[in-house]
């Protein structure tokens, strides 16, 4: 039979990875809204975090695909099914998309990429002031894009978990994977 | 159990659930805004200095919002390896660094004219192995008006000039010399100083401390010093306004045609209880200093062709060895260049004031200058 839950490494990837994206999120609206001290250290916490998440969201999805995810429960309505299903690619779209913009608008702006303390990553474009500034906002905008779909998206999850009482918050918040 | 139809999700039953998740949805969008700094006017904020920036000597569309009249220059720096003992960054090794850079004057009208009593500043981007680069932006000062942040943005603001007179009120200027002893020791200094009378006599100062580490984990907070071979000479203040619009980038891109410039990197180290976190306070002249190597500057070229306009000299771009102290100015300083870069990056590219300016000489180089890209 078919497992109720997402798969171990699923499920450890997705709660580690919600943890240091909503994270990230705040570290960023938090360091670019300041002039004080903590602009030295988040800065570099937030380019080291951001590029070890495009690392994880390509190993999360090595993993989904060869594990797998659980049907959505039978009775469920096919347009909720189908939302659901958007969400989670708007999810997946936006946590590679981020740390993309991040890397390729430091490209673009001539600056070093330099990250977990002493790695330099080669850039992805070459220097273009125009580029710089539209990537610049792009980073903006899909920043605030995540985080109002996270916030969708853990409504719902808490909607099945507490109304529907459906297993489909089981299917990520269980403890062991279950058939 | 209940369906997922909306009148089931509105039912009775699911009241409380609904507003545990509203109360989650709603919190977290707060904590948001207020990491963001929009549930809280009273933090300064770098766009409110960029702002006061703007305002203070116009906005100038693609230039810099500080230091907007400039002119790239292209060297290399040569180490002689005693500064390893004090850090292990790469530039100080018995090795060549290429570097970009450039000369400006402090304030943010692009075409203004050279004669005034400002900055003669000089910023450089050293490109290390493995994609490591280490930027400064130095001032001929030692020392800076203000100490932080908040003064940087009070005394512009209380200096901008009233658009009823075209100067600033003496009032909000008395004012705030009032509050601030060490910005009215700063302007009192600067009338009194010589002022360089060029760009290639002048020293160039971190005026910021870093801290240095060096490879067996040892740090020490420091300062340091461009000192140029060519011979100090001083600029006639009483005849400023008279000179040329551009005679001091004219001047120096004249001796760049001629040859190269050299200047000499020292860092200074402070005694006990030197202030590490006070830009507005000089440490004196007798403290020891350690010559770490040479800054050759071969050419110049007007920013418009040039690989320096579309670089952002953020102080805290630093190499393995070297972190920003505790001066509150450093951390500042990077926010405010970031939020001053990405709107003038955003903005076409206008032409600077020496590409129209006809006396302005000839890059030495006959090769394109258009070949320089600011990698
Ligand atoms: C999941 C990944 C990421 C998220 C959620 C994220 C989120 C954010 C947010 C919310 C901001 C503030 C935007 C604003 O208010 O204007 C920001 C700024 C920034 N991000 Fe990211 N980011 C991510 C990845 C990256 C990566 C990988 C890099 C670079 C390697 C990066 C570099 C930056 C930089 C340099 C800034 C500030 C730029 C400035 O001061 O102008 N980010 N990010
Ligand atoms: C940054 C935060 C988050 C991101 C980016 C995220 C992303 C995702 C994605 C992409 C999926 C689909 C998995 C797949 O089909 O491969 C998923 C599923 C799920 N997430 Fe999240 N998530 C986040 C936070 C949360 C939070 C805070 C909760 C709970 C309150 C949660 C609960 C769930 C549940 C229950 C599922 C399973 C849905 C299903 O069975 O289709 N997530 N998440
Ligand atoms: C909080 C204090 C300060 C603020 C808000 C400030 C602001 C600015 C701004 C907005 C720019 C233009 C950056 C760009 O668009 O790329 C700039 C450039 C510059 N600043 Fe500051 N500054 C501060 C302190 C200092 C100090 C202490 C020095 C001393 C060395 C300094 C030296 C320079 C130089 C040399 C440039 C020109 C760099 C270039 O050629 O691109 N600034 N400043």
């Amino acid at each position: 039979m078919k497992s109720t839950t997402f798969s171990g490494a699923a499920r450890l990837l997705h709660w580690l990875m919600a943890v240091l994206i909503i994270a990230m999120l705040f570290i960023g609206v938090g360091m670019v809204s300041t002039v004080g001290a903590s602009h030295d250290w988040l800065v570099p916490l937030h380019k080291s975090v951001g590029v070890t998440l495009l690392l994880l969201v390509l190993i999360r999805l090595a993993v989904r695909a060869a594990k797998g995810t659980p049907p959505l429960p039978a009775d469920m309505p096919a347009p909720q099914k189908a939302v659901a299903h958007l969400s989670h690619l708007v999810l997946y779209a936006l946590m590679i998309a981020l740390p993309l913009v991040g890397w390729s608008m430091l490209s673009a702006g001539g600056y070093p990429i330099t990250v977990w303390g002493a790695v330099h990553l080669p850039p992805l474009l070459s220097p273009d002031r125009g580029l710089y500034a539209s990537l610049r906002h792009l980073h903006t905008y899909l920043a605030y894009a995540l985080f109002l779909t996270v916030i969708a998206h853990l409504s719902a999850a808490l909607m099945h978990g507490l109304i529907f009482k459906d297993g489909v918050f089981q299917s990520m918040a269980a403890w062991r994977t279950r058939r | 159990m209940p369906g997922y139809r909306v009148q089931d999700i509105l039912s009775r039953r699911s009241l409380v659930s609904l507003l545990a998740i509203a109360a989650v949805a709603g919190g977290a969008t707060a904590a948001f805004a207020y990491a963001g700094g929009w549930l809280s006017p009273g933090r300064l904020q770098p766009a409110q200095i960029v702002n006061a920036l703007e305002g203070h000597d116009g906005k100038h569309d693609g230039f810099r919002r500080a230091h907007a009249k400039g002119l790239c220059v292209v060297g290399h720096f040569d180490g002689n390896g005693q500064g390893l003992a004090l850090s292990k960054a790469s530039l100080f090794r018995q090795a060549t660094t290429p570097v970009i850079g450039r000369f400006s004057l402090a304030g943010g009208v692009p075409n203004a004219g050279d004669g005034r009593v400002t900055f003669h500043s000089l910023a450089l981007k050293f490109d290390l192995p493995q994609g490591e680069q280490w930027r400064m932006a130095l001032n001929h000062v030692p020392v800076f008006p203000v100490a932080t942040p908040q003064a940087f943005l009070d005394f512009q603001l209380a200096t901008t000039p009233d658009p009823a007179t075209g100067k600033p009120d003496p009032a909000k200027v008395q004012a705030y010399m009032a509050q601030h002893p060490e910005t009215k020791a700063f302007a009192d200094y600067m009338a009194k100083a010589p002022l360089p009378s060029s760009f290639a006599n002048a020293n160039y100062n971190s005026v910021n401390a870093f801290r240095f580490t060096n490879d067996r984990g040892q740090t020490r907070v420091v300062r340091w010093i461009f000192t140029p071979e060519a011979p100090f000479e001083e600029l006639d203040k009483a005849t400023l306004a008279d000179r040329p619009r551009d005679f001091l980038f004219d001047e120096v891109a004249g001796r760049l045609a001629q040859g190269t410039l050299v200047w000499h990197l020292s860092v200074i180290l402070p005694n006990a209880g030197d202030p590490t976190d006070d830009a507005t306070k000089p440490w004196p002249d007798d403290r020891q200093r350690v010559e770490v190597g040479t800054l050759t500057i071969d050419r110049a070229v007007a920013e418009d062709d040039g690989p320096c306009r579309d670089v952002n000299f953020d102080p805290t771009i630093l190499p393995a060895g070297v972190s920003p102290s505790d001066d509150p100015l450093l951390a500042a300083r990077s926010s405010v260049y970031a939020v001053g870069y990405t709107r003038r990056t955003g903005e076409p590219a206008a032409a600077s004031a020496l590409a129209a300016d006809k006396a302005f000489p000839a890059p030495a180089s006959s090769q394109p200058a258009a070949k320089e890209s600011a990698q």
